[in-house]
């Protein structure tokens, strides 16, 4: 059994995403190449040939991969995945846009968002906002699957030594072109890959009261996220927001802060490994799935926390 | 300029569905319905370019059982023209549905495709993306805006580090995300109006599409269940407890 992993990457460095998609492959079994597709791309196809267990790094560097359009990415996914029996990417904006385009290209249909491997054709996976966990099989010889990031532990990083092939295929479909992209810099680690994240919710009442949640996040080493409630009340950008339709995190704590716990929220967040909940309404959903509650004013309680710190 | 507007029937966001005791499915037994939530900011993004006078014809079209010609209607009182039901028993799978809608895109030849980025049963997240590769359209997904040119459209698109715009060569197909607009309700009259709006239907071998199984459900459950937790007296407490129970925090 063959399997390509198509690598989450920035061109300069592969993502932590790719190491996730890479664990599940392993539990797929047999043998695993990376599919680096970028412009400029070297430096992430060489760190994907540091991941351990990894045949071998198809690099494919040409313009029109520069910025991953699906359009473009997905004709050469489908070219080079006909040598594979599954072809796996990470669920991210990025993978769960180009990676339909593929499965189609293909004729065959997409799993997504995996959760667990139970056979080499059978995988789980959530429905319903995670209300419900289902258990499908797919009956296409060749598999195109998503994967759940937080659901798999990432794969080593580095120790490996694989071999490094490139591919001169230029796919240029040629309807879509890239303009602009505006993206928060920031010091704080990924709010998809951070060990603590703490989160605002409608509780916070504007955006200025977020600079509360910093302080603690810059003693925690915590990226912040936000509920939709937040992000649609404008406290706070898109990209903040953790949920069903927003970002999907499992840190080793998660602290959420003035959040009701919407299931759509609670979608996003509930697998994290121990969840706090700060909110003043004891009613609040939130506490039934935190491990620690605390009813309290969130303006009284963050200062403290951030003191205690 | 024409837009087709895809709209799927699902359960109402509101209602928390759990799987059935024996793990065969999930209940769905007297569950409201609703047009998904994802489906209705298309179909408010398309009559908002209607009124702007960049788009003259909004065709709504949904695939699934009878119930659906509800949400075709919905999405006629909301301000779509016309209807189209394509009829399928049963659950259908995303490439199924992108293989429908190709064959009614090759029959109205729309300019726009406007469709949700995900159903909220599902959460597949696939169809828009399918139909863009078998018709050779352009793709802009996770729409937060949309603002159509001379030929093409620019999107803005809600990505993992904050937002991407691209420009697309019309024909394209747009799937929206929450913040791309806010729909808005239907009113009494419009609902009214809505119920003359034609709206033809179709089966699958009328559209020369055959439609398959891919991925089978076998069985449902529910997401393994937290321990109830315990509620703390205050920060100096819940700090002891991060730190020497939970242990993580130093």
């Amino acid at each position: 059994m063959k399997t390509l992993v198509i690598a989450e990457h920035d061109n300069t460095s592969l993502k932590a995403a790719t190491l996730n998609a890479v664990a599940a492959a392993q539990a797929l079994g047999g043998d695993i190449d990376i599919l680096v597709a970028g412009a400029s791309c070297d430096g992430a196809a060489q760190a994907a040939a540091q991941v351990p267990g990894i045949s071998k790094v198809i690099c494919a560097d040409n313009a029109a991969y520069e910025h991953q359009l699906a359009e473009n990415i997905s004709l050469l996914v489908a070219e080079i995945g006909s040598d594979y029996d599954n072809l796996l990417a990470a669920s991210t904006a990025n993978g769960k846009n180009f990676m339909p385009r593929v499965a189609a290209l293909l004729d065959v249909g997409q799993i997504s968002d995996i959760l667990s491997v139970e056979s080499a054709d059978t995988f789980t996976r959530p429905i319903y906002a995670g209300n419900v966990i289902a258990t499908v099989t797919s009956s296409d010889a060749k598999k195109v699957i998503t994967v759940r990031t937080t659901a798999f532990d990432a794969a080593p990083a580095e120790g490996g030594a694989a071999a490094m092939e490139s591919c001169a295929a230029a796919h240029e479909a040629g309807v879509s072109t890239f303009i602009r992209e505006e993206v928060a810099v920031s010091d704080r680690p990924e709010l998809t890959s951070a060990s603590v994240v703490i989160s605002g919710g409608r509780g916070m009442q504007n955006g200025d009261n977020f600079s509360l949640l910093e302080g603690i996040a810059d003693k925690l080493n915590a990226a912040i996220g936000a509920s939709r409630a937040a992000v649609d009340a404008g406290f706070v950008p898109n990209d903040y927001q953790v949920g069903q339709t927003g970002k999907i995190v499992a840190p080793d704590l998660y602290i959420a802060v003035g959040i009701s716990g919407a299931i759509q929220h609670l979608a996003g967040m509930k697998d994290s490994k121990v969840i706090v909940a700060i909110n003043k309404d004891e009613d609040a959903p939130i506490f039934q799935v935190a491990d620690y509650g605390l009813v309290a004013d969130l303006f009284e309680a963050l200062p403290a926390l951030e003191a205690s710190l | 300029m024409k837009a087709l507007v895809a709209v799927k029937r699902v359960v109402d966001y509101n209602v928390k569905v759990r799987a059935k005791s024996d793990g065969s499915d999930v209940d769905l037994n007297n569950v409201k319905m609703a047009i998904n939530p994802f489906c209705e900011i298309a179909v408010e993004e398309a009559v908002r370019l209607k009124e702007a006078g960049t788009v003259s014809e909004i065709v709504a079209v949904s695939v699934g059982g009878s119930g659906c010609q509800e949400q075709i209607r919905t999405a006629l009182a909301l301000g779509a023209d016309r209807g189209i039901h394509v009829e399928v028993d049963g659950t259908i799978e995303p490439l199924s549905v992108a293989k429908l809608l190709k064959a009614v895109v090759e029959q109205e030849a729309p300019d726009l495709v406007i469709m949700g980025k995900q159903s909220i049963d599902g959460d597949n997240n696939q169809t828009g993306q399918m139909l863009g590769a078998l018709t050779g359209m352009g793709q802009g997904t996770f729409a937060s805006e949309v603002k159509v040119g001379d030929g093409s459209v620019e999107v803005v698109r809600e990505v993992d580090g904050g937002l991407q715009t691209i420009s697309l060569k019309l024909p394209a197909i747009i799937t929206t995300d929450l913040r791309l607009n806010e729909p808005r309700y239907a009113s009494l009259p419009n609902i009214m109006k809505a119920k003359k709006k034609p709206l033809d239907t179709f089966t699958p071998d009328q559209l020369s599409v055959n439609v398959k199984t891919h991925v089978t459900q076998s069985s449902v459950a529910p997401p393994p269940e937290r321990a109830a937790g315990i509620k703390v007296e205050d920060v100096a407490q819940l700090v002891d407890k991060l730190k020497n129970e939970a242990k993580v925090i130093s």
